[in-house]
């Protein structure tokens, strides 16, 4: 600390009347500087957080040494704790997780607080997958399939959302994936303009979007021909060929000529992840679960393929038991 | 005239080489910068051969100046840079903050949020903080050393250079040249010549404090010369990278991954440090006992609190990765430094608020050092909230959240802004030789303006950060996550709507200060009633000119 005693006595030092302080002796442009001693509780504060400081030293990994850091008398380690929390959260899921590897999904509605369980970890497994194409509320968005309604594109029941989420739509090297492609009728001019026009005001039509009319009238002849074939003679789609449902208030992109003049003359062909390739059999069971639950979930008209089905589950069990 | 020939000879070169670069540019970014230099260039050549006194030169006669007036030129110029440019960051403050309330506001791509948000930082920060500091540094060097500033020529070019420096850096951003580094974004030739002016800079600084006529140097000088030396070290360390041409604007760093993030954070942190903090702390120890009309508090306080300062401050970086790929070690020192920098920090402050020891009243009655005092509180509780939030606990609640955003701007805005503000009230009436500001009662609104902006301001982002914070980290009764991403922001909404409220007025309290400004220059003074400020004798602000050699 700077002391002003072993310099010339005097030379500008002088009480200052308002504090009752000496100044320290030196001026600049007018600026004194007072002699005030370091206040106490600052450096008493000061001293206890160098304490603390080396007390969280002496607890936790701190200095670098030749090889490797000292690691803290406690042995904490913020990868230890990550596993920690990581295994205590497992463990709360662990029984919840086992019962849901070994119960096929089929069997799944019967359980109903397995269910629960399954919709809550689903909802969870939607946020941090699912909500960027789907959005927060799953309703989708122009190219997103809204999950809220009862219109489906392949089909709502559990076993085949749970399909859909293990190989996707149109997931390149995925051999199971769903695949529907509608021709490019405009492109590939398997239909004229005025064609793709006409086709377009039938197909308003039939949700009543636009009403009849000479060009619907034309547009029926050749719905008729082409594409009746997969959406259906009424324009009600086929699951089959994952062919949307014309005739409802539902579209997929949009309701307008544009967009369904658009879609008829160069479709697009959204793709879905196979999510089998990158969350659990559990996860994806959760996930489907919640995804019936919103409210579009349909019953098991028939058993479609149990045989599949049930190989899959034993897989899941035969995975989880490995585990 | 030989330096006349030397001088223009080195912008011909300048412009030489940048009309190269525009010709061989290889991106269209980089070409666009180099024709920017070109113009630069031209200007500088227009000024050296247009400048020059040749009846004087051919007569043998060098011109001197004034020797018994400071060099202030410099200074003017840099308290108008610091208005202009401060308008500018301010407003593109607000821009995007209304952007992230409506994101409709985003026109693509030249003004879109990625682009424009360090438009606003480096505008703030670089230009309106920087220019405040080069020239009040300037002008406080040469009174506290009684001298003028060592190298003139020098100087003007440090000042001039640094606004090409902010113009390339600001351009850049829109055209979308970036090292994606935060608060380092320029890219490398940007900062190859922030780094020739920046020498210069501290050339100029130190020259002037070796020629001084006092015999101790006053601790404002300390400060100044802390931060022109680390930032210069900061600012070479963490941009070491390899062009991928010498004529595209593309760089790679040196440092890759964990040690990248840490250098990066080791810059940042000190960016804060030394930048904002101890160059500040600099301007504070001059205008506060200046306008105060009072010696500062405790010359031991300010010893102790420089150097504790000084070494710890440089540790504190990791505390920016806690709970990343960065070693537990590291972030524990980052930690525990953090910690140990709580006290240092505050002796700046009470250093700052108990000059006013013996004046109190001055806070009532004279606008400008209520102006100063409140950045001195905001100093005070930014640098407690600081060290707090460095805390790992802490950090893993509010890390990643908006009240790391508001930390920063009570800092940014109250701090740094204000003791700013207070600068150039203080400095306009002065260089321009005026009687007094043309309002202080105009002081006075800017100052109730610029506190509720940032009370709106700093109280929307901890509700924000709290709100964002505890909802990523909300789990079910079920063990599961209840909120996405999405859900959180649109929680945030109306504190996103009340931030950019709390920024329209600050910034309207910034415009208040341009008309200040710009009429006191103007030599106007408002009729209005006194309100109290600090005496001047023009007689006593002069250097002490050196005896006949």
């Amino acid at each position: 600390m700077a002391n002003a005693d072993n310099k010339p006595a005097g030379a500008g030092r002088r009480i200052d009347e308002a504090t009752n302080t000496e100044t320290v002796g030196h001026e600049w442009d007018g600026i004194e500087e007072l002699n005030t001693p370091l206040p106490r509780w600052w450096l008493w504060s000061f001293y206890a957080c160098i304490v603390f400081a080396i007390g969280y030293c002496i607890a936790y990994p701190a200095w670098p040494m030749v090889h490797s850091a000292t690691e803290g008398m406690l042995g904490w380690t913020s990868r230890g704790q990550l596993e920690k929390d990581l295994e205590a959260q497992q463990q709360e899921r662990a029984k919840i997780v086992a019962d849901l590897a070994i119960t096929p999904i089929e069997k799944l509605p019967g359980k109903p607080a397995l269910m629960r369980a399954a919709v809550a970890g689903g909802a969870a497994a939607f946020k941090v997958n699912c909500v960027q194409c789907h959005g927060a509320g799953a309703a989708g968005s122009s190219g997103y399939p809204n999950l809220n309604d009862d219109d489906w594109l392949w089909g709502g029941d559990l076993a085949t959302i749970e399909q859909t989420l293990i190989h996707g739509i149109r997931q390149p090297g995925d051999a199971d994936t769903r695949v529907s492609l509608m021709p490019a009728f405009g492109k590939d001019g398997l239909l004229t303009p005025a064609q793709i026009q006409d086709v377009t005001s039938y197909v308003l039509s039939l949700s009543g979007k636009e009403k009849a009319s000479p060009a619907s009238q034309r547009g029926a002849a050749i719905f008729e021909a082409n594409c009746a074939v997969c959406h259906g003679a009424q324009g009600t789609g086929d699951r089959q060929f994952g062919a949307p449902n014309l005739a409802d208030a539902i579209w997929l992109y949009a309701g307008n000529r544009e967009a369904v003049s658009q879609q008829i003359g160069n479709p697009r062909h959204g793709v879905m992840p196979a999510w089998g390739e990158r969350l659990d059999p559990v996860t994806i069971k959760m996930l489907a679960a919640y995804v019936h639950s919103l409210g579009g979930g349909e019953d098991f008209a028939t058993v479609a393929t149990p045989a599949q089905s049930e190989d899959q589950s034993e897989a899941a069990a035969t995975e989880t038991a490995a585990e | 005239m030989v330096t006349v020939l030397a001088r223009a000879g080195i912008w011909l070169a300048v412009l030489f080489l940048a009309v190269i670069g525009v010709a061989l540019a290889a991106d269209g970014g980089f070409a666009i910068h180099m024709g920017i230099v070109a113009l630069a260039a031209m200007i500088g050549v227009w000024f050296t051969v247009g400048g020059a006194d040749y009846s004087a030169i051919a007569r043998g006669i060098l011109k001197m100046p004034d020797q018994s007036t400071y060099d202030d030129d410099p200074v003017r110029w840099g308290v108008i840079a610091t208005v202009f440019w401060g308008i500018a960051g301010f407003a593109a403050g607000l821009f995007i903050a209304l952007q992230l309330t409506w994101p409709v506001l985003n026109l693509e791509p030249y003004l879109n949020f990625s682009r424009l948000r360090p438009l606003h930082t480096s505008a703030v920060i670089f230009a309106f903080g920087g220019n405040a500091l080069i020239a009040s540094s300037f002008y406080i060097v040469q009174r506290t050393c009684r001298a003028r500033l060592a190298f003139p020529g020098m100087a003007r070019f440090v000042f001039w250079g640094y606004q090409l420096f902010i113009v390339l850096a600001a351009t850049g951003y829109l055209l979308g040249i970036t090292q994606s580094k935060e608060y380092a974004e320029p890219e490398w030739y940007v900062d190859w010549w922030l780094t020739i002016v920046w020498v210069c800079y501290l050339l100029v600084f130190v020259g002037t404090i070796v020629k001084r006529h006092e015999p101790h140097i006053y601790v404002a000088n300390w400060f100044f010369l802390a931060f022109i030396l680390t930032i210069a070290m900061l600012h070479v360390v963490n941009n070491l990278d390899m062009p991928v041409s010498l004529v595209g604007s593309k760089s790679y760093p040196l440092f890759a991954g964990v040690q990248g993030a840490l250098v990066q954070w080791w810059y940042g942190h000190n960016a804060v440090g030394f930048f904002l903090t101890a160059g500040f702390l600099a301007m504070m120890y001059y205008f506060v006992p200046k306008q105060a009309e009072r010696p500062i508090y405790s010359y031991r306080l300010s010893i102790i609190h420089f150097w504790a300062l000084i070494f710890l401050y440089i540790w504190a970086g990791p505390h920016h990765l806690h709970y990343t790929a960065l070693p537990d070690w590291a972030q524990t020192l980052g930690m525990v430094f953090s910690i140990m920098l709580w006290m240092p920090s505050w002796g700046g402050m009470i250093n700052g608020l108990m000059t006013l020891n013996g004046a109190w009243d001055k806070v009532r009655t004279d606008p400008i050092i209520r102006m100063m005092i409140m950045s001195i509180a905001f100093y005070g509780m930014s640098t407690f909230e600081g060290p707090m939030m460095s805390i790992k606990s802490v950090n893993s609640l509010s890390h990643y959240t908006d009240w790391t955003i508001g930390h920063v701007h009570s800092g940014a805005l109250g701090w740094n802004g204000m003791i700013t503000f207070g600068a150039i009230y203080f400095l306009t009436p002065r260089l321009w030789n005026r009687e007094r500001l043309y309002s202080l009662r105009m002081v006075n609104w800017h100052f109730w303006l610029a506190t509720i902006g940032i009370v709106f301001y700093a109280a929307s982002m901890w509700v924000a950060g709290i709100t964002q914070g505890l909802m990523w980290r909300e789990y079910g009764p079920d063990g599961y996550l209840v909120n996405t991403f999405a859900d959180t922001v649109a929680a945030l909404h109306p504190m996103f709507a009340l931030r950019a409220f709390g920024g329209l007025l600050y910034l309207t309290g910034a415009v208040l200060m341009v008309i200040n400004v710009w009429q006191t220059i103007a030599g106007k003074l408002r009729r209005e009633a006194p309100m109290h400020d600090a005496a001047y004798d023009p007689a006593a602000d002069r250097p002490i000119l050196a005896p006949a050699e």
